[in-house]
């Protein structure tokens, strides 16, 4: 058991208790895992009208440079994205790679729009890794990027179908974005920084606000008839659903953003470039020298096949799940791992061992509910 | 008149002469969320107090459950494969998991009653 006393909190953790939330330890903070309505519940009203998230748990930070290409050269020796190549105003998913071409972490970066902004870039990263990465980015940027850590700053996620609608009413400018764009603007009268983006596979958007903004702006989201409070548990489901990487379970030091299928994050001129941790083992593997791959696995009847069960073909170990449940839109159980190369294409019989028994199971595409970004 | 026992592992057990209905808790309910699947043992195998006896999974979690008593599984609640929901709405009534055919009934005594559980769950 882990000590309460011991946890850190958000801004919003009074009101996450006033709503009814099951508080848990998650990340060394104490986060709503779910509200009175359920995580079945939860999730479905996230995929069907608007859901509102707590994730200033995970960490932000600027950095600082003299111009854009300083310091999107600077973080380009860390992770394999291309921020060389990134727009005013935009967002891209990449990852801190290690030396042997294991991931680190898993990141939003943004290059913020506006005057004075140039030479700065906006970061995002998983609670359990931020002091690690903002260690690895004070030690790794040149003497003229530095970093500043927004410990003032709280992060919500409103996503679904009905976030364009919320947002139009909140944030008119905001709504007028396409997905993994952002920029900084008012919402409910109070000043934010905006992406279309999330953790769902549905449409919406990240806002992050000051602390002393976020109670305010979270009461402003709950006041409209779309939006519900969705807590850790639906977030798992749904980016479970959405085929989308939850750190430290399906992708890890040892596993490459190759493997893991991230490849479309990995830029063009980077593959061929290389200069970042871990480049030869990217590039071999991108050439073809590949050992395992992240799949999707649909287990047949509704028995769910939960991460570190073993993935067999014809009796020989294939492989293993990193994350397995219950989807509630799917109405079944979902799960995806990593399965020798030679097996992953998509239809591949597989059976799944569950408690002794062979569960049967077809590897099949991601997501598993389709993507709805707004585009 | 059946008797109503329950384990501090939060299952419940109806005892009608020699056959024991037995459940989880509405506590156990609760504190688990929508129940997704349950896995039965198969009828005609044999249990022991506190060992494995099914397992209930949730969104987000499995959890095994503990047979509260020695005896030989005579029925299982077939209701709970088509909807496991069971479980949530009814935990004490119609999502029943197994009936069990009680090999020792003085194992019975030690089990709590139903304020003794209710302590047990508001410690």
């Amino acid at each position: 058991m882990s000590d309460d006393a011991t946890l850190k909190q958000t801004p919003l953790h009074s009101r996450h208790v006033a709503l009814g939330a099951k508080m848990v330890p998650f990340a060394g903070y104490h986060m709503p895992v779910q509200y009175p309505a359920g995580i079945m519940a939860e999730h479905k009203h996230t995929r069907t009208a608007a859901g509102l998230f707590d994730v200033s748990h995970m960490g932000q930070c600027f950095l600082h440079g003299p111009d854009h290409a300083t310091t999107a050269g600077a973080l380009e020796t860390l992770t394999p994205g291309d921020f060389l190549a990134l727009e005013p105003g935009h967002q891209t998913y990449t990852q801190f790679t290690n030396d042997a071409g294991g991931i680190l972490d898993d990141l939003m970066v943004t290059r913020p729009a506006g005057e004075g902004a140039d030479g700065s870039l906006f970061l995002v990263v998983n609670a359990a890794c931020k002091d690690a990465d903002f260690a690895r980015l004070e030690a790794g940027m040149p003497d003229d990027v530095s970093v500043e850590i927004l410990n003032g700053k709280a992060l919500l996620a409103l996503q679904g179908p009905g976030a364009h609608d919320v947002m139009s009413r909140l944030g008119p400018e905001a709504a007028e974005m396409n997905f993994m764009q952002a920029m900084s603007c008012t919402v409910a009268g109070l000043a934010c920084h905006v992406s279309r983006s999330g953790y769902t596979g549905e449409d919406g958007f990240e806002i992050s606000v000051s602390n002393d903004d976020a109670g305010a702006l979270m009461d402003a989201l709950l006041e409209q008839p779309e939006v519900e409070p969705i807590g850790l548990g639906a977030r798992d489901s749904l980016r479970l659903e959405a085929g989308l990487c939850l750190y430290g379970h399906d992708i890890d030091e040892t596993t490459s953003p190759i493997e893991a299928g991230l490849i479309w994050s990995v830029g063009k001129r980077r593959r061929t470039e290389g200069g970042f941790p871990g480049a030869d083992r990217v590039q071999r593997e991108i050439a073809g020298q590949r050992t395992r791959a992240r799949v999707g696995l649909q287990p047949e009847g509704r028995a769910p096949a939960r991460e570190g069960t073993v993935i067999e073909k014809d009796g020989a170990e294939i492989g293993v799940i990193t994350s397995g449940g219950f989807g509630p839109t799917v109405g079944g159980p979902v799960a995806m791992g990593y399965v020798a190369f030679e097996h992953r294409a998509s239809g591949t019989q597989v059976d799944l061992i569950v408690r002794g028994k062979a569960l049967p199971a077809t590897i099949t595409k991601m997501p598993f509910a389709p993507h709805r970004y707004r585009r | 008149m059946s008797t109503l026992k329950f384990t501090e592992d939060h299952e419940w057990i109806s005892v009608d002469g020699d056959v024991a209905t037995v459940g989880i808790t509405n506590h156990a309910q609760e504190q688990l969320g929508d129940v997704v699947f349950v896995d039965l043992p198969d009828v005609g195998s044999s249990v022991q107090k506190g060992g494995d006896a099914a397992v209930v999974e949730s969104v987000k979690a499995a959890s095994d459950v503990y047979a509260p008593i020695d005896g030989e599984i005579v029925e299982v609640n077939g209701a709970l494969v088509d909807d496991p929901s069971l479980v949530n709405s009814d935990a004490q009534g119609g999502g029943w998991f197994m009936k069990v055919k009680i090999a020792d009934a003085g194992q019975l005594d030690g089990l709590m009653d139903e304020a003794a559980y209710q302590a047990h769950i508001a410690e």
